[in-house]
């Protein structure tokens, strides 16, 4: 039960503090959230800075606990976050670092790291969402490329993504739905994709349906073997469940404490309710806190991914996160019907949270199944 | 940092763990139900193992740990349903002779509160005009202190960090019984032809109850390093929320059977609804973490 930070770390925090500071007065006014290159442009160029100044594979190479100073005192600072650059840090590239050949590593990483290229994830499907590995994209093997028909939907950043990360159906007649997918490094200028950008239901264009009409992706695309794509696929989900949530357990406790500064200013404060609320809230997410680092402890001593703790946080943190920008609205009175306002926005968006990377009903499957011992079954 | 138990905490839980399974087990936990008097045997047991002398320093004849270990041990007390003032005599070692080796019962007054107050040798904080109730656990005698004595920090230490923080770890260790008594009833009650556990709406209640476990054991673990008071009201909201929770999904994922006497569950709900008054109920708790802000 050691919390304490040991003096290599505290020279990490200290190098990338000082770092930040000269850093982020320069960065340019952030884009309008809803013009796409724009926002690539930014978020490529800050991973740009990232890259220059040694901490663009943080994501990957650094050790757990430094992984999680960097996103606890680039997220204090007010720094941006991954951005466009999502897929390819956190899910693309720690997949192709571990299951791809020398030649895939030397192609797709470097770029990723220096924000040159983006990826977006073609995974879920119209009819293949919870039940994923029930996905129907279909690709034939022709020579030496494979011909890809089907679509994907939900996929984020396509509208300004160079690669996407796919999977595809190479063995319909495999025994078990896991067996017969294949994960491929798909080119977006290929001939025969199409972009249908999809509307949130807060007004922006987060992600879109991509359709692919005989698409050829050469087989030296193929990240592992064929129809070994489920266990591949794994690898990048753990991750997500891991780690990717830290920057943002460390964004919503300031955003209590902004919170806490406007109560106390518009009056609500005086109201014990909400008041209680508030610290119900702050003690949730200070617990959120020591589990990530929990998580961290043990993904450090296994030596890799994180497990079924992950799953843990999430369903947690989801749900308090739409709890906090309910109390927010509650802060805000009338004012929380104003989308100029600070967090109302990010109200609407928190609502995917529940759904978006495992629903909370397949992360309580994942939790009672494999961490409880309970029977697999719907 | 690793927030990982050490070996030697390890070794230390599985220790407590083990001496209780001998001395306080099923059988003794229900045998308990018809004699509600305190085993003073057990106590001076406790005493022996280091129970109440746990962080007392090895100069003035304690075990010298710390607040993290004896979290460990006040779970595994809340996991067996331990009975008696564990958390006012543990506090008292050091300060009043007999505590520490578990020849005298200490208990005291709190939140207008004072259990086992007939049973006890000493009895701290001031206890003028206490009434016996009919107490909801049935392991835990109750008397009702009227008007301000007895209230909150009336001369009791059971405002301090510790003391919050060990009934809180009690209440850690009883929503852990309590997903262990679920999952296993789940996995071997049948009904459709199937074990219970198989069903979605069985299993997502005790993957439920594991979120509020290890929430609220991350809260008490963490807070028992740091010390700090908000963290300790934080902890000590959620490990009353994680153990009244569990008992009630616990109950439930039981069907009729949790409903009876002869079923332990009740017995975790009703001790933590108790714990849940005692200490810092959660208006406060919730107060206290909202003034950090």
């Amino acid at each position: 039960m050691d919390l304490s930070c040991t003096e290599e770390e505290e020279a990490y925090r200290a190098r990338l503090r000082e770092w930040l500071a000269a850093t982020l007065p320069d960065l340019p006014e952030r884009p309008d959230p809803l013009d796409w290159p724009a926002r690539r442009a930014y978020d490529c160029g800050w991973q740009r800075r990232l890259y220059d100044a040694g901490y663009a594979a943080t994501h990957w190479e650094a050790s757990p606990t430094q992984r999680l100073v960097f996103l606890e005192e680039t997220e204090l600072a007010g720094a941006p976050y991954v951005g466009a650059n999502f897929v390819g840090l956190l899910h693309a590239g720690p997949t192709i670092a571990a299951e791809g050949t020398a030649a895939q590593r030397e192609r797709w990483l470097p770029p990723i790291l220096r924000g040159d290229e983006v990826w977006c994830q073609g995974f879920s499907e119209p009819d293949a969402g919870s039940d994923l590995a029930s996905l129907r994209t279909r690709a034939v093997r022709d020579g030496d490329a494979y011909v890809v028909t089907g679509q994907k939907i939900w996929t984020s950043h396509a509208e300004v993504a160079d690669w996407c990360e796919l999977l595809v159906r190479t063995d319909p007649d495999a025994p078990s739905k896991h067996r017969g997918i294949t994960w491929l490094a798909l080119p977006m200028d290929a001939p025969g994709v199409t972009v249908r950008p999809l509307r949130t239901l807060a007004g922006s264009t987060e992600f879109a349906e991509v359709f692919l009409d005989e698409v050829r992706v050469p087989v030296a695309n193929r990240v592992g073997e064929e129809n070994d794509g489920w266990r591949v696929t794994m690898v990048t989900l753990s991750f997500e469940r891991g780690t990717a949530f830290v920057g943002e357990v460390v964004a919503c406790r300031r955003l209590l404490g902004e919170l806490a500064r406007t109560a106390r200013k518009n009056g609500t404060w005086d109201d014990p309710v909400l008041r209680r609320r508030l610290g119900r809230l702050s003690a949730e997410f200070q617990a959120l806190w020591r589990i990530v680092q929990a998580n961290v402890s043990e993904a450090r001593a296994t030596g890799g991914v994180p497990g079924a703790g992950g799953s843990v946080f999430k369903l947690h943190y989801s749900h308090a996160r739409q709890e906090l920008y309910d109390a927010a609205a509650a802060v805000l009175g009338p004012d929380a019907l104003d989308l100029g306002r600070d967090w109302n926005l990010d109200r609407l968006s928190s609502l995917s949270y529940t759904i978006a990377a495992g629903t909370s009903q397949i992360q309580r499957d994942i939790v009672a199944e494999r961490i409880l011992g309970l029977p697999k079954g719907r | 940092m690793d927030f990982r138990l050490t070996e030697d905490q390890r070794a230390l839980r599985k220790g407590v763990r083990e001496l209780l399974a001998r001395r306080f087990d099923r059988g003794a936990l229900r045998a308990a139900l018809d004699s509600p008097s305190l085993d003073r045997e057990l106590w001076r047991e406790l005493g022996a193992a280091g129970f109440f002398a746990l962080r007392l320093p090895e100069g003035e004849g304690g075990v010298g740990l710390g607040l993290p270990e004896a979290v460990l041990v006040f779970e595994e007390a809340g996991r067996a349903l331990l009975p008696g003032p564990l958390v006012s005599t543990h506090l008292a070692a050091g300060t009043v002779p007999g505590a520490a080796d578990g020849s005298v019962v200490v208990t005291s007054a709190d939140e207008g509160l004072v259990p086992w107050l007939d049973e006890a040798d000493v009895v701290l904080g001031d206890v003028t005009g206490a009434v016996p109730v009919r107490s909801v656990d049935p392991l835990t005698p109750l008397h009702r202190v009227p008007g301000a004595a007895g209230a909150v920090g009336a001369g009791s230490p059971g405002t301090t960090g510790a003391g919050v923080l060990l009934l809180a770890a009690e209440q850690v260790g009883s929503a852990q019984a309590s997903t262990d008594a679920a999952v296993s009833y789940a996995r071997t009650r049948s009904q459709f032809g199937q074990v219970i556990g198989g069903f979605q709406a069985v299993k997502h209640l005790c993957a439920g109850m594991l979120v509020r476990t290890e929430l609220a054991r991350a809260a008490v673990w963490a807070a028992s390093v740091t010390g700090d008071p908000v963290e300790v009201a934080g902890a000590k909201l959620l490990a009353d929320e994680a153990a009244v929770g569990n008992a009630r999904d616990c109950l439930q994922v039981h069907g009729g059977t949790g409903f009876t006497w002869e079923a332990d569950v009740h017995l975790h709900l009703k001790r933590a609804w108790v714990r849940a008054e005692l200490r810092m109920p959660a208006a406060r708790a919730e107060e206290t973490v909202a003034a950090g802000l």
